[in-house]
């Protein structure tokens, strides 16, 4: 049994931080404009089918790797440019409904470019499993571990060390002020859509070879991801990887312990406990309107 | 007397002219099917072949001279929709039969209404529960999940083993198989050792494997469609599992073995014949007819997959029965697709009877088994 435990451990470390992986991006956009980003989930799937389709037109993985993720962050610039800019005035509101709108767009050009059909990736470093006690895990799950955890501390650095972060931030706090003390706000905001869009392709292009990817993969993924955002305190990108992986085993111990029926439903009750007893989640601002 | 010549000259001219527009007015075949969502990789293959064979049949001058004309829906997998659907295509679109239902979800919400307006119904979806109880409207081309079930035992039992794995996914394929494999495993001897199920969006399904490891069985069987199973394929052999692994025929597609790639190799899974047409010996029946489809669907849409088969035998049963009805008489069309002798579609020989809706018999399921990235028949 401990052995059982231990594996359930593992399973749901490593599909935490493909959550987490997906949730950091939230993260981003939310703390440069203090919108839910719901395209975000399809930043990831372009990612791993823009990857797939290189791939598959013969370059080596790493070009493709980059030459994708370099694509969805044009996507990305663009869905800004073109659909949230615009739109700069109007409420949060109106802005989440656009990138909603956003996601079932890109879906629909996924659909046409790539077909309906699941496709998937190579792992990076072969897929031998590596044991660890008496659990194994893939190679490619330490590689979405080890990505988790790198660019967590650099999207930390970033908000807390630099003034580009630090003027991101601002945006959010108050974008009149921010304007007034000289920041270009829509520079700022094309910024967080870039970087989002980037990371959600790496991401994506991560957890292709484990979870496969097709034109809808990014539905699913964004909901977990922003689930872990949420839970964690959504604008903080430690909280994002910690909702994750909060998430993953939860999901794992209620399908290994209790009944792999009910592990969604476990583990969604936990999401809905934590916004029930604390609303700005678990390592979230505590509400600081400033008037 | 002259205006009355004139007139019977004209009334009959008009009759004349009325009776050509009738004859050339097109038969009308209603679908339903999900071409996008979940099952997409279902729907799609299927739209693909009725286009391509109504577009056939017409091109050759039609049902006795009438063009068909077909009208199609996509559900994607909402079978609330699926519901309007069939009700927008008894009523506005006013077709003559319908041929779809591509999830057994959308096949069974719609069969309240299609018994309702008596309309001839021939559905591409999976589940025993469709034709049993028999409903006198409702036809269907796939095989049951309960002669899978029957194919994976017997096979086990050849093997000699009797402590059984299930793992098995939330759609409506997947619960419907499980009832089955829990149904019929007393019955070949079985003992269910363990029963786990998966979200069919889950990504990793090693924590259930976790289970069934400990669980002392000694086969396991999935039960699922899509992607689920491949990564379900994956994470055995990441667990280092090395118990023989079973299928469901909701599997038999290239696009398995291509995502569950080496881990794929030994993996046995009753299917339609139509995945390994060429390995079948020359003087089966069927091999034509598989060869000639999937020459056809290959040359135009890419690999084949036996999906796209159930709507070819749908289509083909339906404008058989319209010919020998000869016409779209809903009751006359009924009764001859229920008289269905002999058909040889993709899925097997069709023989249907007022007790039997679907009309194949274990014959037409072979068990293959991954060796070297292709299906090898193993019987």
């Amino acid at each position: 049994m401990p052995e059982q435990l231990f594996q359930f451990l593992v399973t749901g470390i490593t599909v935490g931080s493909t959550y987490a992986l997906v949730g950091l991006g939230f993260a981003l956009i939310y703390n440069a404009s203090d919108v839910v980003n719901f395209a975000q989930g399809e930043f990831v799937m372009l990612g791993a089918m823009a990857a797939i389709a290189l791939l598959g037109a013969g370059l080596p993985l790493p070009l493709a790797a980059i030459l994708a993720t370099l694509a969805t962050v044009g996507v990305g610039l663009l869905l800004e440019r073109f659909a949230i800019e615009p739109a700069l005035g109007a409420s949060v509101v109106t802005t989440i409904i656009i990138t909603i709108g956003a996601a079932i767009f890109l879906r629909g050009i996924a659909m046409l470019l790539w077909g309906k059909d699941f496709h998937s990736l190579p792992p990076f470093t072969g897929d031998a499993p590596i044991q660890l006690g008496g659990a194994t895990v893939l190679p490619q799950s330490l590689w979405v571990l080890g990505v988790t955890v790198a660019l967590v501390v650099l999207v930390r650095l970033f908000f807390n060390r630099t003034l580009i972060g630090k003027a991101l931030l601002a945006c959010s706090f108050n974008r009149a002020a921010a304007q007034l003390v000289g920041i270009n706000v829509r520079m700022m905001l094309r910024l967080a859509y870039g970087l989002s869009a980037g990371l959600g392709a790496l991401a994506g292009i991560l957890i292709a070879p484990i979870t496969f990817s097709s034109y809808e993969a990014g539905v699913m993924l964004g909901l977990k991801g922003f689930s872990a955002a949420i839970v964690g305190g959504i604008g903080n990108p430690m909280g994002a990887v910690a909702g994750g992986l909060l998430l993953g085993v939860l999901e794992s111990l209620g399908a290994g312990l209790v009944s792999s029926g009910y592990k969604d439903a476990i583990a969604f009750l936990f999401v809905l406990m934590v916004l029930f007893f604390e609303p700005t989640g678990l390592f979230g601002h505590k509400a600081a309107e400033r008037v | 007397m002259k205006t009355g010549f004139w007139k019977s000259i004209i009334t009959a001219t008009l009759l004349v002219v009325a009776s050509l527009v009738n004859a050339a007015e097109p038969i009308k075949i209603g679908s339903f099917l999900t071409v996008t969502g979940p099952a997409s990789f279902l729907g799609d293959p299927e739209l693909k072949t009725l286009q391509m064979y109504v577009e056939d049949i017409n091109a050759k001058g039609g049902i006795k001279g009438r063009k068909i004309e077909l009208i199609h829906y996509d559900t994607g997998g909402k079978a609330q929709d699926a519901v309007s659907f069939v009700k927008r295509l008894i009523q506005s679109d006013k077709v003559d039969l319908i041929v779809g239902g591509t999830t057994t979800g959308d096949t069974m919400a719609v069969i309240p209404d299609v018994e309702k307006e008596g309309i001839p119904f021939i559905s591409m979806a999976g589940a025993v529960e469709i034709i049993e109880p028999v409903k006198p409207w409702v036809f269907k081309t796939p095989h049951t999940d309960r002669m899978a079930a029957a194919k994976i035992f017997e096979d086990i039992r050849k093997r000699g083993f009797t402590k059984v794995a299930l793992i098995s996914g939330d759609g409506g394929f997947d619960k419907s198989g499980r009832a089955q494999v829990l149904k019929l495993a007393p019955e070949y001897g079985m003992t269910l050792v363990a029963d786990e199920s998966y979200g069919n969006k889950d990504t990793d399904m090693t924590t259930q494997l976790t289970k069934i490891r400990a669980s002392g069985a000694e086969v396991i069987i999935n039960f699922g469609l899509g992607q689920a199973p491949a990564i379900v394929t994956k994470n055995i052999k990441q667990l280092g599992i090395a118990l023989p692994v079973y299928q469901s025929h909701g599997v038999a597609s290239k696009t398995f073995i291509d995502l569950a790639g080496d881990a794929a190799e030994g993996v046995r899974l009753p299917a339609a014949a139509l995945v390994v047409a060429e390995q079948l010996p020359d003087t089966d029946p069927q091999k034509p007819v598989l060869l000639a489809y999937k020459n056809k669907y290959e040359a135009k849409h890419g690999p084949v997959s036996t999906f796209g088969g159930h709507a070819y035998d749908g289509l083909m049963i339906a404008v058989a029965a319209i010919e020998r009805a000869g016409g779209v008489d809903r009751a006359k069309v009924r009764d001859e697709i229920e008289r269905t002798k002999g058909f040889i579609g993709t899925a097997g020989v069709f023989n249907m009877s007022p007790q039997d809706h679907m009309g194949l018999n274990a014959a037409a399921f072979k068990l293959v088994e991954v060796q070297k990235g292709a299906w090898k028949i193993i019987e």
